[in-house]
């Protein structure tokens, strides 16, 4: 057997537990050795290239916050024009980088039907920054721009109405959804609670000709309020609750996953936001 | 040094400024040109579109959904190893800044082109140079071109200088007054460029290769991050020199004869000892000149180099004058012109006086200068011409 080259060391400053590093972890050992990826600014980028030290042994990049799509583009435009059509371009960002302040300029990386696969690690916030909400926050998330009120600490009875009971009022962006309006060829979600669907994922949207998204589901230790060891379970269960199905589609049709039985995702609800602090 | 073998001079041609720079450009061969259309930009990047449709050019166009995202891609570009370009002007180049600071701090070898325009609001598309003013220290080498020969000559330098010393560079022209006019102008063959200018081939371990791979733009400590920023500021300094040697090496491979007292950094124009000296960048400079033609004891100063500022080379320059006026297109708001605060540092006993104008459009004509040079001493430290 050939011995698998690691192209991310596990030498990074996240947070022991971190869900978005384990899915990062899946997703390295589907890549190819001939891969560049660009990378958007977040807790990826800053937990795992402490200068002069990097955990990335491919080429890797990063730019800004909200620019690796086009970033991107323009290494595969440079490829092209090396003739080289095998290295693949790979994104990667956060749910901050893609739902919100990024989203212009993905959207012209998929008019322009470039061969980039956009991986999305979703931690329902801006982690990095310390848990504000981003468009991908779901319904009820308390998050530190979105905080829940204290309802015991209500002092001036007037305003006691006024308490935000709900965490986050705004409804999740289906960015699924956006992908598919785009035609993008694959798209696909996934949670970091499975990283062997990780990895037969990015496998699969690898060899896809033009382009491909996958967003992956990436629990958060400090801000979603788990312990360290909770984020495979916590990423299943939001599978198995329908919070954050499998889902996998090619031209526009989807081929497997979906929502689970009824019955199925009653038994996990309950588990599933119980378990986080984010919705207490 | 090799001797350099005589070439056949290239003939004028009546050209657009925009399509001056296209054609140089595509002469220059770069690997990606992303742009975003922007008046009076646009035509450069219409032509260069058009280029590429008639099967001329060897370069990937990239159409680009706005000034950010082409900016990110030729950034991206620039980092796989590619030669690049873009082209902007006034609401484009700000919409870019983030990038702009981004591609200088990286070490991108990147080029462009600023058609300088007004800032909106009020919303204008005329000229002046204000949008250039608002990045003047982004790490950016920056150019001002007074015609479109000159402009075409600044562009060939811009690649070698940046390819070389890894600062990006851009070169400033005044939209309209030079991009949309019609004009004399040397467009050097693809052959006599390359003997200035080889082909680009970025460095192994200095680009994104998977058979070398680095990390790029990594997150520093603070000992990390400032020893970058003064690493920047003394390559900097350095550029200087370097842009003068290469300035004279171009053109005496493009066959041009340099008067005395021109330069990569400026052009004195006029008696040595004048007792006032115009200073001022760009187009207007035309002007100035043929004012300063028919006065007497008026010496005009035309800054081609603005950054890296070429302050003893000025001071040199400036040091027998009496009274300098410095002519803008470019207001900051709480303090004086950019241009002013740079030859302030440049001056010893003269008197020094700033004169802002031409904002939005308006003209500066030959009057205006008449009286600046009459009424010298009439005027205070900052006026509105
Ligand atoms: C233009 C800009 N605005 C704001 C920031 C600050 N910022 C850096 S990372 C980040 C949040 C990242 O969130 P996300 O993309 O979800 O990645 P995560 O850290 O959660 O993995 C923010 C707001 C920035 N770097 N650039
Ligand atoms: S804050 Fe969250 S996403 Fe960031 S490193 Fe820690 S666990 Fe991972
Ligand atoms: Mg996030």
């Amino acid at each position: 057997m050939k011995k698998e080259i690691k192209k991310i060391s596990s030498g990074h400053n996240a947070c022991a537990g971190c869900g978005q590093l384990s899915a990062v972890q899946s997703v390295m050992r589907a890549l190819d050795k001939d891969t560049i990826i660009a990378n958007a600014t977040g807790c990826l980028e800053v937990t795992t290239t402490p200068y002069p030290q990097s955990a990335w042994s491919l080429p890797w990049i990063h730019s800004l916050f909200e620019n690796p799509a086009a970033v991107a583009t323009g290494i595969l435009a440079a490829l092209k024009k090396q003739k080289n059509q095998k290295t693949k371009v790979v994104v990667m960002a956060g749910d901050g980088g893609t739902f919100d302040i990024g989203m212009g300029v993905i959207s012209g990386m998929w008019e322009r039907k470039e061969n980039i696969l956009y991986i999305c690690y979703d931690t329902e916030s801006y982690s990095n920054t310390g848990f504000q909400a981003s468009g991908a926050t779901p319904y009820g998330a308390s998050t530190s721009t979105s905080p829940k009120g204290n309802q015991e600490k209500c002092q001036i009875k007037k305003s006691c109405d006024l308490i935000n009971k709900t965490g986050n009022h705004l409804q999740k962006k289906d960015m699924i959804r956006i992908a598919l309006a785009h035609d993008v060829p694959y798209v696909a979600q996934t949670t970091a609670g499975y990283p062997n669907d990780i990895y037969n994922k990015v496998k699969k949207a690898l060899e896809i000709k033009g382009p491909a998204y996958i967003q992956i589901l990436a629990p958060c230790i400090p801000g979603w309020g788990i312990k360290t060891d909770e984020a495979v379970e916590v990423g299943k269960l939001a599978n198995q609750s329908n919070f954050y199905p499998l889902l996998e589609y090619l031209n526009g049709e989807l081929i497997s996953g979906g929502l689970n039985s009824e019955e199925t995702a009653e038994k996990h609800k309950e588990t599933y936001i119980k378990k986080q602090g984010r919705f207490k | 040094m090799k001797k350099i073998k005589k070439i056949k001079k290239e003939k004028t041609q009546i050209l657009e400024g925009s399509r001056a720079i296209a054609l140089t450009i595509n002469n220059i061969s770069p690997d990606v040109v992303s742009a975003y259309p922007i008046t009076p930009q646009t035509h450069i990047v219409e032509d260069l579109a058009k280029i590429k449709a008639n099967g001329e050019a060897q370069y990937e166009y990239v159409r680009a959904e706005s000034e950010f995202a082409a900016a990110s891609i030729v950034l991206g570009s620039s980092a796989a190893g590619s030669r690049v370009y873009s082209a902007t002007s006034s609401q484009g180049l700000l919409l870019m800044t983030e990038v702009i600071y981004n591609i200088s701090g990286m070490r991108l070898p990147v080029v462009m082109t600023l058609a300088n325009r007004a800032i909106s609001a009020p919303i204008s598309i005329w000229n002046d140079q204000q949008d250039a003013m608002a990045i003047k220290d982004a790490g950016w080498i920056m150019f001002f071109a007074e015609n479109n020969q000159e402009a075409v000559e600044q562009h060939i330098l811009a690649y070698k200088i940046a390819e070389k010393i890894k600062i990006p560079v851009m070169v400033n022209v005044d939209g309209f007054i030079l991009t949309h006019c019609y004009e004399e102008v040397k467009i050097y063959e693809q052959k006599i460029i390359n003997k200035f200018l080889p082909k680009y081939k970025a460095k192994s371990g200095e680009f994104l290769n998977t058979k070398n791979p680095i990390t790029m733009g990594a997150f520093m400590s603070p000992q990390h991050y400032q020893k970058s920023r003064e690493d920047l500021y003394k390559d900097f300094q350095k550029a200087i020199k370097e842009i003068d040697q290469e300035y004279f090496l171009m053109h005496k491979i493009l066959g041009n004869k340099i008067e005395k007292n021109n330069n990569s950094w400026f052009e004195y124009y006029g008696p040595k000892n004048a007792k006032t000296v115009i200073v001022a960048m760009g187009s207007t400079i035309g002007t100035i000149k043929s004012l300063a033609k028919k006065e007497k004891d008026v010496a005009v100063l035309k800054i081609k180099t603005y950054r890296p500022f070429p302050h003893q080379e000025i001071k040199k320059i400036l040091k027998n004058c009496q009274n300098i006026a410095v002519v803008e297109k470019a207001v900051n708001f709480g303090t004086f012109g950019s241009l002013y605060l740079d030859i302030n540092i440049s001056k010893e006993k003269q008197t020094i006086k700033n004169f802002i104008g031409g904002l939005g459009g308006k003209d500066i004509g030959e009057k205006d200068i008449k009286k600046i040079i009459k009424d010298f001493k009439k005027y205070k430290k900052l006026n509105f011409i």
